[in-house]
């Protein structure tokens, strides 16, 4: 029993970072008709936002070492730590979350920068088209990465306070031997938090009520004298910012590199085709759904009976699924099947 | 997925206003296939000035090359987008290697087990995939080659030897070829050697047959259904079409053609590995066939072609070299391309592959084809202008 | 004798009753026109015919044999040919193209795997699809982008892609829907040419001229329902008719 609680928690968290990944992709589909192939570069984007706000925050001087004696010794010591001493160190210690700063305006900038850019011309062509050219954004933009940070993970911890893991099972009543890491917890409360406000924002603004319509009819909403594109495009950036938190805060869980958003596109695409294009809910549902699966699949009871099975859970699933539901778990009839 | 098509060949016919299936006749195809077959066969002296004449590279080209021309009649006819190619190249080697492995060194029933398997495992992946449409499909072909590709370095071990790849040993019955001698064998064509140049012929009369094949199914009733399968499906089923038994012949073929391409690549380098099957080698026949224009005969071809010759002759590039390549001019210039190029070069090369081919699909989505034809159409109206 | 018997058809649309107890004989031979104001339910039971939507109840009779439950292309091969609303045609291909595939399909059967033999090597294919481009007045365009046409161009080609299967029933939806009067007369002058072969045809009209030319029996729908089946001079008297579809005023 317990085994199964971590279990499903263990896929909570991966499955938070599908669903806020779907999500974004979803929100694109739905409102600009874009198939975004280039959306798992934004997650890795994001990620690399907490890294590259983690060099800024330890940026180096080179200062005499006086512990060494024998000879000139220098060591390297970041200036936040020269001018701020404690606070200095804590800061460093807190980057991934700090990087927040960065990553919401960078995200931002880069969404609309890629919608007036590039998306904007592909409204009219064929989703083939679509796939194809933010297919090949996705290549440049992980190729600009690797250049600049090298194709090695780059490891970005967590804050120590909550580097630790939690008595997940005293909470809960399990007893003992129930420990779930700390970040882990506050992904999954970080995700469910994003998913919250993206739908309240959507639900209960006339921005997002606009949004919601267009999605579902656009030339009518279009002809009220609404600018939708204009609604459209901001969503693309609210879309980037989206997928950018989520790969900010995934670097303490796997260290970034560069091919980690190709290796999150595939799986956030079957997550989307199982929820069903065009279905917010469902790609939410989708999300956990897959994320849980996954990790009861990789469990070693599963694996003896049936070999193999975490390795290929989540395409089963979406095979099986296809064709029992044609258009995914929520889908509407006629979406994408040009 | 059609309504862009449409003007994408509009706009790439706009010089002739002729669909191509139509009107070229049996004469000028004719022709056609054997200035190709001669260029194919003759590639190892035109391509040497360029630095790619050697056995290694042009296997390449031929090989890859049979496997685009495979995805084209697929995608370029029918327009379903498959994302898991890959899977029937990476079928097609295993079957290949374990021909090698049991039954003789020869490549004959190695390539016939290759075409067999890929082409059985095709029917199964097709029969459930083609049952959707449009990015569905897309997805379900992507989920049947990362199945493939991560059983095959798990639980399939045994038959893909895993992350080693399957590898020729001496204890290998081979029964067909009896006892072997000192060291392992080489593979062969009825007894000769099938390696560096020899392995390159096996290839490119291969690549010679498939184009044939494509050729002929292109001009064939069944190609033309196939078009118009891309062009309206709809239409189709109102027409009296039962379109699902195309599409699953197309798709089948298709991967009879990676199939071969997989067999080949053991033929000219007897292993097989997983990572064939990775869902990025499926994305690369993709960028091959657009690079060199979806649902002609010879883009897939030159699209091959020009990325493995990117992959191969571009990545070697260093700041040494670069720096030759600029020596004409002043030392300040000389620094900065050199700074400036560097990153697209060498380890950098995938960066030029993402802008090149992003550069392709906003302004010109028929790609290389579409190219000379807009350049031979530009040629050809000066020259009527003159002559006029 | 009814070469298509339609026997109290119901649609219903998430609780919308779209079709209400239809029942419709046409005659073989005969011109056979449904009339009624829009959402009157005519696309709707057109659609029934070819497949794409199943009745909830009751039957669809071509020829002795029913049409529920069979797929499109086996009610083509059944002898059933439609023109649609907005022209279906193969925009990507040529004209003789767009005439050959419907002409395959005939000859054929709905697969056949031909990989080796060169189309136009298939002569009498060929032929019978240059003739029928003749017949409807597109054969100077046959090498063109089929994409490229005029709408009224694409409706005589989508009839030529019809005529070319010789079919025993033909399915018009609004045949004239949108085009110029001189296209519309040439259309009524094709449509009885044509109608002199004995095809038999459903002809969906909004114009009277149409109708009134061509039609042997007229059948109004309001409401996804029958309510006047006639000869065209006994509808166009009808005063139940006339308070439907007219509003009052006289035809």
């Amino acid at each position: 029993m317990d085994a199964l609680v971590l279990q499903a928690l263990n896929g909570l968290d991966k499955g938070g970072a599908y669903a806020l990944i779907a999500l974004g992709l979803t929100l694109i589909f739905g409102t600009l008709g874009v198939v975004n192939f280039a959306h798992g570069a934004l997650f890795m984007l994001g990620a690399f936002c907490a890294v590259t706000m983690q060099k800024i925050l330890t940026l180096s001087k080179q200062i005499e070492d006086t512990s060494v004696t024998f000879f000139k010794a220098f060591k390297e010591v970041p200036y936040l730590e020269i001018w701020l001493g404690d606070t200095g160190r804590m800061l460093i210690d807190y980057s991934v979350p700090i990087a927040i700063l960065l990553t919401i305006p960078f995200m931002l900038l880069v969404g609309l920068v890629m919608e007036r850019g590039l998306v904007q011309f592909f409204y009219k062509r064929s989703h083939a088209e679509q796939i194809l050219v933010t297919f090949g954004l996705a290549i440049v933009i992980q190729e600009i990465i690797k250049s600049v940070f090298g194709a090695n993970p780059i490891p970005t911890p967590a804050p120590d306070v909550v580097s630790g893991s939690a008595d997940v099972g005293a909470w809960i009543g399990f007893g003992d031997g129930l420990y779930y890491p700390y970040w882990r917890l506050i992904y999954l409360g970080f995700s469910l938090t994003i998913i919250g406000a993206v739908f309240a924002f959507l639900r209960f603004t006339t921005f997002g009520m606009v949004v919601r319509a267009g999605m579902q009819d656009r030339e009518t909403v279009g002809l009220l004298g609404i600018d939708v594109q204009r609604r459209f495009t901001i969503v693309f950036g609210i879309a980037a910012v989206v997928a950018g938190l989520a790969g900010m805060m995934y670097t303490p869980i796997l260290p970034p590199d560069y091919h980690m958003g190709m290796d999150f596109l595939v799986l956030s695409f079957v997550v989307v085709v199982v929820g069903g294009m065009g279905s917010l809910e469902g790609a939410v549902l989708a999300g956990f759904l897959l994320g849980i699966l996954q990790s009861f699949a990789s469990m070693n009871e599963v694996k003896a009976i049936i070999p193999g099975i975490d390795q290929i859970i989540v395409y089963l699933v979406a095979v099986v699924v296809l064709q029992v539901r044609p258009r995914g778990l929520l889908g509407r009839r006629g979406v994408m099947e040009g | 997925m059609s309504a862009a098509t449409v003007d994408t060949l509009r706009r790439g016919n706009a010089a002739a206003s002729v669909p191509a299936g139509d009107t070229a006749s049996s004469r000028s195809d004719h022709i056609k296939f054997a200035v190709f077959a001669i260029a194919v066969l003759t590639m190892p002296v035109w391509l040497s000035p360029i630095g790619a004449g050697y056995p290694d590279l042009v296997q390449k080209f031929a090989i890859f090359g049979i496997f685009a021309i495979g995805f084209n009649i697929l995608f370029g006819l029918t327009g379903y987008l498959s994302f898991g190619h890959a899977a029937f190249l990476g079928v097609g080697s295993y079957a290949a290697v374990w021909s090698f492995k049991l039954l003789t060194m020869n490549v004959v029933p190695a390539m016939i087990f290759g075409v067999l398997a890929s082409g059985v495992f095709a029917l199964l992946i097709g029969y459930v995939s083609l049952r959707r449409t449009g990015i569905y499909f897309s997805i379900l072909t992507l989920a049947f080659a990362q199945m493939s590709y991560n059983l095959a370095y798990s639980v399939l071990t045994p038959i893909t030897n895993g992350e080693t790849g399957l590898q020729l040993a001496l204890h290998d019955p081979r029964v067909l070829d009896g006892p072997a001698e000192a060291g392992l064998p080489t593979t062969t064509l009825f007894g000769m050697e099938t390696i560096g140049y020899p392995g390159f012929y096996v290839c490119a009369v291969m690549l010679i047959v498939a184009y044939y094949v494509a050729m002929r199914i292109t001009r064939s009733p069944f190609g033309m259904t196939l078009r118009a399968i891309k062009s309206n499906q709809n239409r189709m089923n109102y027409t009296g079409f039962n379109t699902r038994p195309y599409t699953l012949a197309a798709f089948v073929i298709s991967g009879m053609y990676a199939g071969l391409a997989g067999s080949l690549m053991a033929v000219v380098d007897p292993l097989a590995g997983a990572e064939r099957m990775q869902w990025t080698a499926s994305g690369e026949v993709v960028l091959m066939t657009i690079l060199g224009g979806t649902g002609t005969l010879l883009g897939p071809v030159l699209g091959a072609g020009i990325i493995k010759y990117f992959e191969n002759i571009f990545s070697a590039f260093n700041d040494q070299v670069l720096g030759r390549i600029f020596d004409f001019l002043p030392e300040v210039l000389q620094n900065l391309m050199v700074t400036l190029v560097h990153p697209f070069v060498g380890e950098g090369w995938h960066l030029t592959l993402g802008v090149v081919f992003m550069l392709i699909v906003i302004f010109l989505p028929g790609g290389v084809m579409e190219g000379i034809g807009r350049i031979s159409a530009r040629i050809s109206r000066s020259r009527s202008n003159r002559s006029s | 004798m009814a070469i298509l018997d339609v026997q109290g058809v119901c649609k219903d649309f998430g609780g919308l009753r779209a079709l209400n107890q239809v029942n419709l004989q046409v005659r073989e031979g005969s011109v056979h026109a449904i009339i009624g104001p829009n959402g009157a339910g005519k696309s709707t039971l057109l659609n029934c015919f070819v497949g794409r939507l199943k009745p909830d109840t009751g039957s669809v009779t071509f020829n002795g044999k029913s049409l529920l439950g069979i797929n499109p292309h086996e009610i083509n091969q059944a002898g059933v040919a439609r023109v649609f609303q907005t022209p279906e045609i193969f925009a990507d291909l040529s004209l003789i193209e767009n005439v050959k595939i419907p002409a395959f399909a005939k000859r054929d059967g709905a697969f056949r795997l031909d990989l080796w033999s060169r189309t136009d090597s298939h002569a009498e294919v060929r032929d019978h699809a240059e003739a029928v481009l003749e017949d409807v007045g597109l054969a100077d365009k046959r090498h063109m982008h089929a994409g490229s046409l005029s709408r009224g161009d694409k409706r005589r080609l989508e009839l030529a892609m019809c005529l070319v299967q010789d079919p025993k029933l033909l399915l018009l939806d609004e045949p004239t829907a949108g085009m110029s009067r001189a296209d519309t007369n040439a259309t009524i002058d094709l449509l009885q040419r044509i109608g002199e072969r004995g095809i038999t045809k459903i002809v969906i009209e909004h114009d009277m001229t149409v109708v009134f030319t061509l039609a042997h029996t007229i059948s109004v729908m309001a409401q996804g329902a029958v309510i006047a089946e006639g000869e065209p001079e006994a509808i166009k008297g009808n005063p139940r008719v006339q308070e439907a579809y007219l509003g009052g005023a006289h035809l």
